[in-house]
C-alpha cells in the first residue's frame, strides 16, 4: 500500500468521494466560525480600529495562494517523472483556485492599505511579487487552454510551472533589492516560533488559515474529479467515433 | 552548429527576415516617450535608463514569435529534432542567432537613443554594459517561450504573456544598473546580479527549451 495507488483514477475518485463531504463540512465550519469569531469576537485594535479584521481574509488567502503554486510544482514534477494523469490534472485544477486566492489577497490588501498606508497600491516587494505570481498563474492557465492535445498540454504546462517557480523566486528577491518594503514582516514566523500578534487575534486567525487550507483541498479534489470525468467523456466520444 | 548559425543569421538579414524591425520598433518607442511624458529634459534624463531597457525588451519580444514558428512551418524543426546535433545545442545556436540579429543591434543603438532622451553622460557606458550583459538572457528565455508556443496558432499574444513575467528579474537588475550608472552611483551589485541571471539562463534554459520542443513535436 502506498500513496501511488491513488494515481489510479478509479481509486482516487472513490477516496475523494469519501473524503470530500468531511472536508467540505470541516472547511465550512472552520471558515464560518473563524470569520465570525474574527469579525465579531475580537476587540478593535487600538490604532488600526476595525480595519485590522481584514487580516482574517488576507493572511489565509495569501498563504493558500503561495501553497497552491507549491502544490502545482510538486504535482507537475510527479507528472514529469511518473506520468500519473491524476497528478497533472490536480495541478490544472489547482491553478484557478490559486489565482483567485492571489486576487483575494491583493484586493483585501488594497482595501486595508487605503486607510492604513493612505494608498491602494504601493510598489512594495511583497505586493509586487504577488502581482508577478498572479501573472504566472495567468500564463499557466492560458497555456493549458491554448494547446489541444491533452498530454502535450500537460507536459508543456508542467515545464512552465518548474521554470516559472525558479523565476518567481528570483523575482521575489529581485524586487526586494529594487524597492524597500512598506509591508510589515510576517506576524507568525514559523521558524522562530515567536509572534507579534496577541492571542486574541491569533486563534481566530489560525482557525481561518486551517479553514482556507481545507477549503482549498476540497475545491481541488472536486475540480480534479471534474477533470477526470471530462477526460473520460472525451475518451468515450473518441471511441464512439464521432468528432464531437 | 556553425552552419545552422550562419543559416539563421542569413535568413534574418534577407528580405522578410525581419532584421531591423526590432531596431525600428526600439527607435519608435523611444521617440514616442517624450510625446507621452512631455519634453522636460530633467524628467527624460531620469527615466531614460528605464525607458531604454523597456524598449529593448519589447523589441526583443517582437521578433520572438518568428524565431521557431517559421522553422516549424517548413519542417526544418523536425529535421533539427531528428538530426545528430543535440537539440540543446541547436536551441542555443538559434538563441545566439536571435541575439546577434536582435540583441546586439539594440545594444549598439541604445547610446544614440540615449542622446535623444537626454541620458546623463556618465550613464552611457553602464547602459551599454547592462544591455550587453542582459540581452542574451532575453534571447534565451524568449527561445523557451517560443518553444512553448511553437505549435499554437496565433501564439504571439500567449508568448508575450508567458515570457514577460520571466523577464522581470533581468529588467529590474538591468535597469537598476543603468540607472545607478547614470546617477553616478556604483552599479556593480545589480550588474553582477544581471550577469549571474544571464549566465544561469544561458546555461540552463536550453535544456528546458529542448525538452519542451521534444514534447511538443512528439
Amino acid at each position: 500500500m502506498s500513496i501511488w495507488q491513488y494515481a489510479n483514477p478509479v481509486k482516487f475518485l472513490s477516496l475523494s468521494a469519501k473524503v470530500q463531504p468531511v472536508l467540505w463540512v470541516a472547511a465550512g465550519f472552520c471558515v464560518v466560525v473563524g470569520l465570525i469569531w474574527g469579525f465579531f469576537g475580537t476587540p478593535d485594535d487600538f490604532r488600526q480600529g476595525s480595519t485590522v479584521k481584514i487580516i482574517y481574509l488576507h493572511v489565509p488567502a495569501a498563504l493558500m495562494a503561495i501553497n497552491a503554486w507549491f502544490m502545482m510544482l510538486i504535482t507537475s514534477l510527479i507528472w514529469l517523472v511518473r506520468r500519473h494523469h491524476v497528478s497533472v490534472l490536480a495541478a490544472k485544477a489547482a491553478a484557478p483556485v490559486g489565482m483567485v486566492m492571489t486576487v483575494i489577497a491583493l484586493v483585501t490588501g488594497a482595501i486595508w492599505g487605503q486607510p492604513m498606508w493612505g494608498t491602494w497600491w504601493a510598489w512594495d516587494p511583497r505586493l509586487t511579487s504577488f502581482l508577478i505570481l498572479f501573472l504566472f498563474y495567468l500564463g499557466y492557465i492560458a497555456l493549458w487552454e491554448a494547446i489541444e492535445d491533452p498530454d502535450t498540454a500537460a507536459d508543456l504546462t508542467s515545464i512552465l510551472c518548474l521554470v516559472g517557480s525558479v523565476f518567481a523566486v528570483l523575482s521575489r528577491y529581485a524586487v526586494q533589492f529594487w524597492n524597500q518594503g512598506l509591508h510589515q514582516g510576517t506576524s507568525v514566523p514559523v521558524a522562530t516560533g515567536g509572534r507579534t500578534v496577541s492571542d486574541v487575534f491569533f486563534y481566530p486567525l489560525v482557525m481561518c488559515m486551517v479553514g482556507f487550507g481545507l477549503l482549498f483541498l476540497a475545491l481541488v479534489l472536486y475540480r480534479t474529479g471534474t477533470e477526470i470525468r471530462l477526460r473520460r467523456t472525451a475518451a468515450l466520444r473518441a471511441r464512439a467515433g464521432g468528432n464531437v | 552548429m556553425k552552419a545552422l548559425l550562419i543559416r539563421d543569421i542569413r535568413l534574418a538579414f534577407r528580405a522578410g527576415g525581419g532584421f531591423g524591425l526590432g531596431l525600428a520598433f526600439f527607435l519608435i518607442v523611444t521617440v514616442l516617450v517624450p510625446f507621452s511624458v512631455g519634453p522636460q529634459q530633467a524628467l527624460l534624463g531620469s527615466i531614460a535608463p528605464g525607458v531604454l531597457w523597456l524598449g529593448a525588451l519589447l523589441a526583443c519580444l517582437l521578433s520572438l514569435d518568428r524565431l521557431l514558428a517559421l522553422d516549424f512551418e517548413d519542417g526544418t524543426l523536425d529535421l533539427l529534432v531528428t538530426s545528430p546535433l543535440p537539440l540543446e545545442g541547436a536551441v542555443s545556436v538559434k538563441a545566439l542567432a536571435h541575439w546577434i540579429t536582435t540583441g546586439l543591434p539594440l545594444v549598439l543603438a541604445a547610446p544614440v537613443l540615449g542622446v535623444l532622451l537626454n541620458l546623463p553622460p556618465a550613464g552611457f557606458g553602464w547602459l551599454v554594459a547592462s544591455l550587453a550583459l542582459g540581452t542574451p538572457a532575453l534571447s534565451v528565455i524568449g527561445t523557451f517561450g517560443a518553444a512553448l508556443t511553437v505549435g499554437i496558432k496565433r501564439g504571439g499574444l500567449l508568448l508575450s504573456l508567458l515570457v514577460l513575467p520571466l523577464y522581470v528579474p533581468s529588467l529590474i537588475f538591468g535597469a537598476e544598473a543603468a540607472r545607478r550608472g547614470a546617477l553616478g552611483l556604483d552599479p556593480a551589485t545589480p550588474l553582477l546580479m544581471l550577469a549571474g541571471i544571464t549566465f544561469a539562463t544561458v546555461g540552463l534554459m536550453p535544456f528546458a527549451s529542448a525538452a519542451v520542443l521534444r514534447m511538443g513535436l512528439r
